[in-house]
């Protein structure tokens, strides 16, 4: 089947999909955005986190033809041409990856949960908000901490 | 994953004809069980009606009743105000349900029919499952069990009812509203579930290709105190070992309604309606919760790995009690 999507703001088509295929298998393999990591494929790790319609999605467990006609946001989507979305800068700057393979999806989740933070987010808030985004370095320390300085936290 | 056919289905009646016509077909809605178990090989169907793009979502409030519809998201009713302000225990129960992503994904009506997070159901090299195929036994009862059920269980099945959400929905007197081919009908929640008896594959009174189209829960009276209590083996993001949805309406030092229900222990949701019964009329004391959470578990059947979970249960009941009466007062 044909699947038609608008991703990170351009319209893009896939064909050949098959149906078994998932919104994370269309991005990666078929429209070149390897961004989105294919990890557990249960929903479980948050590694192939994406804005489906504007809210934050495990594309694996997303069927493709489900995305048909639907706007999705990658992590490919957030910088911009001036450079690194603060949140990825964060990131950088505290450390925050390891061996890098959580990071684009604890980008958009902590991308998420700023948009719709009011105010600064506790560091409870924090953790629950990113309680699915499994970090298998267990590096979460320097991940609260770009959290933390990406929010504005003045112990960010 | 098998093979299938996707269907991307125009309206509610299409949908329905579709699906009712086909043992075969199945409806797709969040998809994170439906896919997650297609993809471990535990459902394998012909053909998916894809459904989400129809006109059952929303969150409406009529009088003293919040009508759901079934495409509704955990986290679209999490954030619902009447939820927050009438119905806080259940918003509890949602968030405490799954992560902020899959709380986006997972629909109110999928919610209701999750599967069980059975190790031996959800692997299909164990060949013992009656819930996958009746009469092939109950490998969880035989081997290592631990997140299984105590309440409703028998040596055919102690597949465990996983949603939190629906706890409290039980807690409330929820009704489901289902749309089959001929014709429309209203289930009370506590009808809904089915207990597995020697047919742990029905799970609910569904027939194949009724709809859930909307759930509807009557709101706590005002100043009403509740809370979700869960219990897990970590802080977050994990399923509960036992669960208790709580609600109090407290007059003049004398508990007036009681609703209490439990998760992590029923093969459905379960409601302990002689904790309920013993709370109304005593007054609000941590010995008389003691006494009426003792009362909650009757009759367990336990194996060596959940055997832990009896007294886990009465003191999570206790403890929300508790909590109930002293902090989950109006916000």
């Amino acid at each position: 089947m044909r699947v038609t999507v608008t991703v990170n703001g351009e319209e893009r088509i896939a064909d050949d999909v098959w149906e078994g295929e998932s919104l994370l298998y269309v991005l990666r393999e078929r429209l070149g955005l390897p961004g989105a990591k294919n990890a557990c494929e249960q929903g479980e790790c948050g590694s192939c986190t994406v804005y489906l319609d504007g809210v934050p999605v495990c594309a694996c467990l997303v069927a493709a033809g489900q995305a048909e006609s639907r706007t999705v946001v990658t992590v490919e989507g957030l910088a911009s041409d001036e450079g690194l979305h603060p949140v990825q800068q964060a990131f950088v700057e505290c450390g925050a990856v390891q061996c890098g393979f959580c990071t684009p999806g604890l980008i958009v989740q902590t991308h998420a949960l700023l948009a719709a933070s009011e105010g600064v987010p506790s560091d409870l808030e924090i953790r629950e908000a990113l309680a699915g985004n499994l970090c298998r370095c267990t590096g979460y320390e320097k991940i609260l901490d770009a959290v933390r300085q990406a929010a504005g936290r003045a112990d960010g | 994953m098998r093979e299938f056919e996707y269907v991307r289905a125009g309206e509610v009646g299409q949908a329905v004809a579709m699906v009712t016509a086909d043992p075969e077909t199945s409806y797709l809605a969040g998809g994170t069980t439906q896919l997650d178990l297609m993809k471990d090989g535990v459902l394998a169907p012909d053909r998916l009606v894809d459904i989400t793009r129809l006109p059952l979502g929303g969150v409406t409030r009529d009088g003293d009743v919040l009508r759901v519809g079934a495409l509704a998201s955990m986290e679209e009713l999490a954030a619902d105000p009447t939820v927050a302000e009438r119905l806080p225990f259940l918003r509890e129960a949602l968030l405490m349900g799954a992560s902020p992503q899959l709380r986006n994904m997972a629909t109110i009506g999928g919610n209701l029919l999750q599967r069980t997070r059975c190790r031996y159901f959800r692997d299909p090299a164990v060949s013992a499952c009656n819930k996958r195929r009746r009469g092939t036994g109950c490998a969880a009862v035989q081997e290592v069990a631990r997140m299984h059920a105590i309440l409703g269980a028998s040596e055919h099945c102690i597949a465990l009812h996983p949603s939190d959400m629906a706890v409290a929905l039980v807690a409330l007197d929820a009704v489901v509203h289902l749309l089959g081919a001929g014709g429309s009908r209203s289930v009370p929640i506590r009808e809904f579930y089915l207990l597995p008896g020697d047919t742990p594959d029905v799970e609910n009174v569904l027939r194949h290709g009724e709809l859930i189209t909307a759930v509807e829960v009557p709101l706590l009276p005002p100043g009403a105190r509740s809370t979700y209590l869960k219990v897990r083996d970590r802080a977050s993001y994990e399923f509960a070992l036992t669960s208790a949805a709580v609600a109090l309406r407290i007059d003049g030092g004398v508990i007036g309604e009681a609703r209490v229900a439990m998760g992590g222990v029923g093969t459905v949701p379960w409601r302990a309606t002689t904790t309920e019964q013993m709370l109304e009329g005593s007054p609000p004391s941590p010995e008389v919760f003691a006494a009426a959470a003792e009362l909650a578990i009757t009759d367990p059947y336990v194996v060596p790995g959940t055997a832990f979970k009896v007294e886990l249960a009465k003191r999570t009941v206790a403890r929300a009690l508790r909590t109930a009466a002293t902090q989950g007062g109006p916000r």
